[in-house]
């Protein structure tokens, strides 16, 4: 039998510059805020404060902290770290090493990186069973935390306007009390790699003396540049979300109307839309939250749990279904139960 | 399906007033025509009409009365 592995606690954390809609309208005069709430759903964004070079693990950081400091004890507890992000501090060692030092986490403690995107959440959790299950670990800090802002041209009102940075710590244990994760999809597609891409800064395109001549205006986009197809990645989710969901309810031998709540990927507020249309979800059993934190990749289904579970909008017995998909392409979508 | 459902659902979505769309407009020439409208269309064929259309069916057509025709066709 398989041991019950749930989600015991979630706090994330955001930088503290924000960018607003108005913000975006003084730099780029051609939109208005308007236009830019319709396209994206979203009024501001958190971004990292670039002049302290503020990352991924600083947000995680910080994140994770509050964690503790709302579950007392925890710190202690903790025997394996998943460092989920798209930004790792080095090329070696892995973030999730340099985190459980700074942590203070125990020794004996675990450590992997899981450089995923938009999907990076639900894989994580994904491994998280996997170590809980077959008792390799029992209490597990699942961080993910995103700086997109570091890999979007300052000139791109496009990206700017939907991504924002995030940190977030989930603590994952085996037990049956809070929130019970189910079955998994998963799946990948790297033939659409280049529909979402961050173009140079990492192995095999190194920054070079062209690139940072190129792009000397944006202070050489050291860390690399993002580049996205819409209309390919909006076709891509719009084949690919239906197909994992229905897999998935096969496989947990539910239907649509055994759950009752949806959270999503959140990358924008017309793509969720159609989905959600597409899918036949009811309104008020579709989680939006992108507003005030924009396309956060990993970090987007944190922070919506975190917020539905302030608003008191799970009950005992609900279940919840949660679906990422992006950057790879890759998808991965679970049920988790509220006991 | 008609071809006046679709204009309908399209003049909706592009917040236009009714009849503004005819069988032979170019839809590239609705005002203020761009990426986010061929999205719309991809958007409202699939939740309306179940129907998956691609860039290159987009790219195909001119007018609504073309979308209309692939639509029917894919439909089939």
């Amino acid at each position: 039998m398989n041991t019950p592995v749930s989600i015991k606690s979630i706090s994330c954390h955001l930088p503290e510059k924000q960018v607003t809609n108005a913000d975006l309208v003084k730099e780029f005069p051609f939109l208005t805020e308007a236009t830019i709430l319709k396209k994206t759903g979203i009024l501001k964004r958190h971004v990292r404060n670039a002049e302290i070079n503020e990352i991924g693990s600083d947000l995680g950081y910080h994140a994770a902290e509050k964690l503790f400091a709302t579950n007392s004890g925890l710190r202690e507890k903790i025997d394996f770290i998943l460092f989920c992000t798209q930004g790792l501090d080095h090329k070696g060692p892995a973030t999730a090493c340099v985190l459980q030092e700074r942590l203070k986490l125990g020794k004996k403690c675990g450590a992997i990186d899981i450089p995923m995107g938009c999907t990076g959440f639900v894989n994580g959790l994904g491994v998280a069973k996997g170590l809980l299950a077959t008792r390799q670990a029992s209490n597990i800090l699942l961080v993910t935390a995103e700086i997109a802002s570091s890999v979007i041209h300052p000139k791109d009102h496009e990206l700017r306007m939907l991504f924002g940075d995030a940190g977030a710590a989930t603590w994952i244990a085996s037990d049956d009390e809070s929130a019970m994760i189910g079955e998994f999809i998963h799946g990948s597609d790297g033939s659409g790699a280049p529909n979402l891409f961050v173009h140079s800064g990492a192995t095999r395109q190194p920054v070079s003396q062209e690139w940072l001549d190129l792009h000397k205006e944006a202070d050489g986009m050291l860390q690399g540049k993002l580049s996205m197809n819409g209309m390919e990645i909006f076709l891509f989710a719009l084949r690919t979300v239906p197909g994992m969901i229905d897999e998935l309810l096969k496989k947990s031998g539910m239907t649509m109307d055994d759950i009752q709540h949806f959270v999503f990927h959140q990358p924008n507020l017309f793509l969720l839309n159609t989905l959600r249309k597409k899918l036949a979800i009811p309104e008020d059993r579709f989680i939006i939250s992108l507003e005030n934190t924009g396309n956060t990749v990993s970090c987007t289904i944190p922070i919506a749990l975190e917020e539905a579970k302030k608003n008191n909008t799970f009950k005992k017995g609900d279940r919840i279904l949660l679906a990422a998909f992006g950057i790879g392409y890759s998808w991965s979508a679970t049920i988790i139960t509220i006991n | 399906m008609e071809i006046k459902d679709l204009i309908e659902k399209l003049e909706t979505e592009f917040a236009l007033p009714a009849e503004t769309l005819k069988a032979e407009t170019d839809f590239r020439e609705i005002p203020e025509w761009g990426s986010m409208h061929a999205l719309i269309i991809i958007a409202v064929v699939d939740t309306e009409f179940g129907v998956s259309l691609n860039g290159e069916d987009l790219r195909k057509a001119s007018t609504l009365n073309d979308l209309y025709t692939i639509v029917k066709s894919k439909q089939n």
